[in-house]
């Protein structure tokens, strides 16, 4: 904590100095970060990294990807949370048995407080619902097989 | 005297609150879900108490989680940044009631702002003028007051603010459908279903007017200009607003004040204008009664540090900067850098960032909390950062916008950074005043 990080001033000061000199680029180091001051073209950039940061974030991914699917299947166009409904309450977009086309939304998935339609992309009738309503799914996880 | 400061929100603005926080050695808590205990806003408070599971309904949106964390801290202020709980009447009322002081205006000027249509009244009994529209409690009194608005024209949920819940509507036929629809989504999102409908003013310009107040005495820190916009939401914001005659540019200001007054507002907020760009009549809008994502053109051109203000507001201090001391100078721009991929309609992008390098350098300013590695979850909006570039002149600043955007890099996931290349290149924004149609008419690679 005693090792405050530089404030955009610092840094701007820091860039004037480079910039008056032939130097290419500044690495400082600290226990709690890492930050190079570097030429880019005609400009400068700040890279920063965190000590601290290393341990990367779990994805949290109920429904993993299926590498090895057969046949045609619907798939997550993006992360987020599954919704089988337009709202809470409301009737499913699709059900086992259904007939969809190519255009039929199945699905939305909530991410970054946005409502993403999922499209069947396909024509067919749906067979297999993968995912449980409010999952949160990985890009490209599987969300029901159609024939 | 505000000690031990928590801070409820995540992201750039956090870290923008921790920054003047500790300037002012205030001991920093920040609030994190459990998706956000390892962000760079949670390495650099102080402290942090997890507030929840990484969805905002159980963590940042919930008001008996933040205010237990918040006792829990023995925290004398809380500072609730932009979205989320900042402008909600019932949180700021349960802070008060914990005895901790909310870095905001009183609960009545949030009650008062926070319903669009009182706003609207309010404004009016302010001696604002408004877009001319009305109120409709039903299909029909909605379909009643178009008639008397004509078209083209806004739907509007009473309850919304950001950009959510707007429709537009060009034509009566499409209106019952549209108000059904309107209805519907403003119910499921707000818990309101109550719409208005404004008219519709083709060439409009977003500008905006900074104000401060202590309950007694109100002044304003001038313009911004907000036209570039996507849904609604806004991506390129510039102090001043470029090409507003004076006298047009000081009757806004002045409005801003005059609403300000009347409220007997204190703090920071932002008074919002839709303007005509051809003829410069000004309607108002809103307000918002909060820090706005877009302060740092604002700080750039004036020098004055806005959260320091609302700490100092909110503290009960009276105003320390009177109008004559406001002298802004220059010119800055901030393009908002979003996870969205600008070619596939502003899809999300969640993931995580290989290679943060932003630009750095002579009148350039970041606000960010993305560094290399860094997280972008799912759960929470897709700002990953700001570039606020300032000059003496407009043409100063778009040139170090425009080179500082070739100096961005961020690997990983689709940004807004190809878009705001375009933006700067483009010759109606070199020229300055653009409307809000702006990006329709941009041209792509």
């Amino acid at each position: 904590m005693t090792d405050l990080p530089l404030t955009p001033d610092d840094v701007a000061e820091i860039v004037a100095i480079l910039d008056g000199s032939s130097y290419e680029h500044l690495d400082i180091r600290t226990s709690r970060f890492r930050l190079r001051i570097a030429r880019d073209g005609t400009g400068w950039t700040q890279q920063w990294d965190w000590s601290d940061d290393d341990t990367p974030v779990q994805a949290e991914t109920p429904v993993a990807p299926v590498a090895a699917e057969t046949g045609p299947v619907i798939r997550a166009p993006l992360p987020g949370t599954f919704y089988r409904a337009p709202q809470p309450g409301a009737p499913p977009f699709v059900e086992v048995g259904d007939r969809v086309e190519p255009d039929t939304v199945v699905a939305i998935i909530e991410t970054m407080k946005l409502m993403n339609p999922v499209h069947a992309g396909s024509s067919g009738r749906i067979t297999a619902i993968l995912a449980d309503n409010a999952d949160m799914v990985t890009r490209d996880a599987v969300l029901m097989r159609i024939t | 005297m505000i000690r031990r400061l928590f801070i409820a929100n995540r992201g750039e603005i956090a870290l923008r609150i921790i920054r003047t926080a500790r300037r002012l050695g205030l001991t920093t808590i920040l609030g994190v879900s459990e998706a956000d205990r390892d962000s760079l806003p949670a390495l650099q408070a102080h402290e942090i108490a997890i507030l929840g599971p990484p969805p905002s309904a159980q963590s940042y949106l919930s008001i008996d989680a933040v205010i237990a964390a918040a006792r829990a801290a023995a925290a004398d202020a809380v500072h609730p940044g932009y979205g989320f709980l900042s402008e909600n009447a019932a949180f700021a009322r349960a802070v008060g009631q914990a005895g901790i002081i909310f870095i905001g205006p009183a609960v009545a000027s949030l009650e008062a702002m926070g319903d669009k249509l009182m706003a609207r009244a309010v404004a009016v009994a302010a001696g604002l003028p408004v877009v001319p529209g009305g109120e409709a409690a039903t299909p029909e009194e909605a379909l009643r007051s178009a008639e008397a608005t004509g078209y083209p024209l806004l739907i509007k949920a009473v309850a919304g603010g950001g950009g959510r819940g707007m429709r537009r509507v060009d034509r009566a036929t499409d209106m019952p459908a549209q108000i059904d629809r309107a209805m519907a989504e403003a119910q499921a999102a707000f818990g309101d279903a109550r719409i208005y409908v404004e008219r519709f003013i083709a060439r409009g310009r977003h500008v905006e007017v900074q104000v401060l107040g202590d309950g007694a005495r109100a002044i304003h820190l001038g313009t911004r200009d907000c036209s570039i916009q996507r849904r609604f939401q806004k991506l390129v914001e510039e102090a001043p607003a470029p090409g507003l005659p004076d006298g047009r540019r000081a009757a806004i200001e002045d409005a801003a004040v005059r609403l300000a007054k009347h409220l007997g507002y204190r703090g920071a907020g932002t008074v919002e204008f839709l303007v005509d760009a051809e003829t410069f009549d000004f309607f108002f809008l809103e307000m918002n009664a909060r820090i706005q994502v877009e302060h740092p053109v604002t700080e750039a051109i004036t020098g004055i540090d806005l959260i320091e203000q609302q700490f100092l507001l909110a503290d009960g201090q009276p105003l320390g900067i009177a109008q004559e001391m406001v002298r802004p100078a220059g010119h800055a721009i901030e393009v908002r850098i979003n996870a969205e991929d600008p070619d596939a309609d502003f899809r999300p992008s969640p993931g995580r960032i290989a290679r943060a390098a932003w630009p750095a350098g002579t009148g350039l300013r970041v606000d960010t909390h993305i560094a290399s590695g860094g997280a972008i979850p799912p759960y929470y909006d897709s700002l990953l950062g700001k570039l606020i570039a300032y000059g003496p002149t407009r043409a100063i600043a778009v040139d170090r916008l425009c080179a500082a955007l070739q100096s961005l890099h961020l690997d990983g996931v689709a940004t807004t950074a190809p878009l705001h290349r375009r933006i700067v290149a483009d010759p109606r924004f070199i020229a300055g005043g653009v409307d809000t149609r702006f990006l329709e008419g941009l041209a792509h690679e």
